[in-house]
């Protein structure tokens, strides 16, 4: 039986990687993920754990020393937000396309121009065709519980792929929640041994890594990495089960909430899902037949399963907490390429929110879903792209 | 059931087998191709040394031996670096197929 305490997301995601023990962590400090990898190289310093621990100059160095240390054949975590994410750009891809599986908290967080160091997903949507998969955590149990699953998902032999693991900076890394720790034994029984492919310190078989691969081959080599995404999904709901046997608590590629008989959708990712349902709770408290989809798993995108999840409703807000300026959201984007695979095309609408950690308050939420109700009725939308919690 | 070719290929696209690269004679992409001239030649062996193809072959006894046209590009640092006997290049470079 675990513990139950009172921790922040940092703190939580530092008592996982705890409990794995990677054998090398290579990381560089960053606002809000600063707090995380301080509280783990703490149990470095005390002899907590075996990892390997190296301080590098920047981010890019950071993702590169991981990208070595995984070559050679070890289990290697980082953690990083905003510009340090913005900063490993380049070495994300390489992470992916050479199947090293790497995990990497990521504490969302917004992207300069201007400066500002709260949460939004601006920094993990920027890396979402470098080629890891993605999980975006409501709350600080989801971060240390996906964290926990995410290595057994990047190195399952059918993957092999790096994993990013995100929260909202400080609206879950810096606030404290109650959490429920899983034993030690049986998150290294969870997560099991680490069985390395292709190994560099495997002297006795020499081998090269990051091959020159022209007009020839790279095309080949990119299917096959599309390939690996397709077969993550399965892979995913396979750990969720194994997880769920060992927590009770259960996970799937994305959560619904009341969607089940809903007329309307809202579709939303990380903290302010929970926000979102509160609101819903009052709506349907009046009879209004509003539902929630919160997507767990943005990389690879369940389209077919989400088609299924939203075939019945007639209108969807796809909330962003992110912009692609001049382009939709990203969610938005990915959403409305599900709905184009379902017989019935419910009208979608997307609503940016929350930039640099603006609050999302009730207030936003009953705006959407008054909308909402007139566009079911309707069956017209207005203005498909809009700002909400604008101070106007 | 047979696979596809992409499907054979090594997982994130790492070389397998050791010294593969001795496969791929770059020597094709030569335009400009050295000359040795024995006589005008030292021994000094810079020619081997600067070399980054590995191009230039030398004997057991540590001595220079001709160049190995399946790897030279024809890059022409040999005939740079090299010193020569009394102001006479041991390696002159000369256009390809003349």
């Amino acid at each position: 039986m675990g513990k139950i305490v009172a921790v922040t997301g940092n703190e939580a995601c530092a008592q996982a990687l705890k409990q794995i023990n990677p054998d090398v962590c290579a990381a560089y400090p960053i606002t809000p993920a600063t707090d995380l990898m301080q509280r783990f190289s703490s149990f470095v310093n005390d002899g907590k754990v075996d990892t390997e621990l190296v301080l590098v100059e920047s981010e890019h160095s950071a993702m590169s020393a991981c990208i070595g240390a995984a070559a050679a054949g070890g289990r290697v975590a980082t953690a990083t937000s905003s510009q340090g994410l913005a900063l490993m750009w380049e070495m994300l891809y390489i992470a992916a396309g050479t199947r090293l599986p790497i995990v990497m908290p990521l504490v969302n967080r917004a992207l300069s121009a201007p400066l500002n160091i709260h949460g939004d997903h601006s920094d993990g949507m920027g890396a979402r065709d470098t080629g890891w998969l993605q999980f975006y955590s409501e709350n600080a149990q989801e971060a240390y519980d996906n964290l926990i699953q995410a290595f057994r998902i990047a190195e399952h032999l059918d993957v092999r792929l790096p994993v990013m693991v995100c929260m909202d900076g400080f609206i879950v890394s810096h606030s404290i929640e109650r959490v429920e720790y899983i034993d030690d034994a049986d998150v290294k029984k969870f997560v099991g041994k680490f069985v390395p492919v292709h190994p560099l310190l495997d002297l006795d078989k020499p081998k090269s890594y990051g091959p020159l691969i022209l007009t020839d081959l790279y095309h080949e080599y990119k299917r096959a990495q599309h390939e690996v995404m397709t077969k993550a999904p399965r892979v995913v709901l396979e750990v969720a089960a194994d997880f769920e046997k060992m927590t009770g608590r259960k996970y799937g590629l994305f959560e619904t909430y009341r969607l089940e008989d809903a007329e309307m959708a809202i579709v939303v990712m990380s903290s302010a899902a929970g926000t979102t349902k509160d609101i819903i709770d009052r709506y349907r408290d009046k009879g209004v037949r509003i539902g929630l989809l919160k997507p767990r798993m943005f990389r690879p995108f369940p389209f077919a399963e989400m088609a299924d999840a939203l075939k019945h409703v007639k209108a969807i807000a796809v909330l962003d907490r992110a912009d692609s300026f001049g382009g939709m959201g990203p969610l938005y984007s990915e959403v409305a390429g599900a709905v184009m695979q379902m017989d019935s095309k419910p009208a979608v609408t997307n609503k940016i929110f929350g930039l640099g950690g603006r609050d999302y308050l009730p207030d936003q939420a009953e705006y959407v879903i008054d909308e909402l109700i007139t566009i079911a009725k309707t069956g017209k939308v207005k203005t498909v792209k809009e700002y909400i919690g604008v101070r106007e | 059931m047979s696979k596809k070719f992409w499907e054979t290929l090594p997982q994130g696209s790492v070389v397998l087998e050791a010294g593969s690269s001795a496969k791929f004679k770059t020597g094709g992409w030569r335009s400009m191709r050295p000359r040795w001239i024995e006589e005008n030649c030292i021994q000094c062996m810079f020619c081997w040394m600067y070399c980054p193809d590995m191009a230039i072959k030398a004997t057991a006894e540590g001595k220079r031996a001709e160049f190995n046209y399946d790897y030279c590009k024809g890059c022409g640092i040999c005939a740079l670096e090299c010193p020569g006997k009394k102001g006479n290049k041991a390696i002159v470079m000369e256009e390809e197929g003349k």
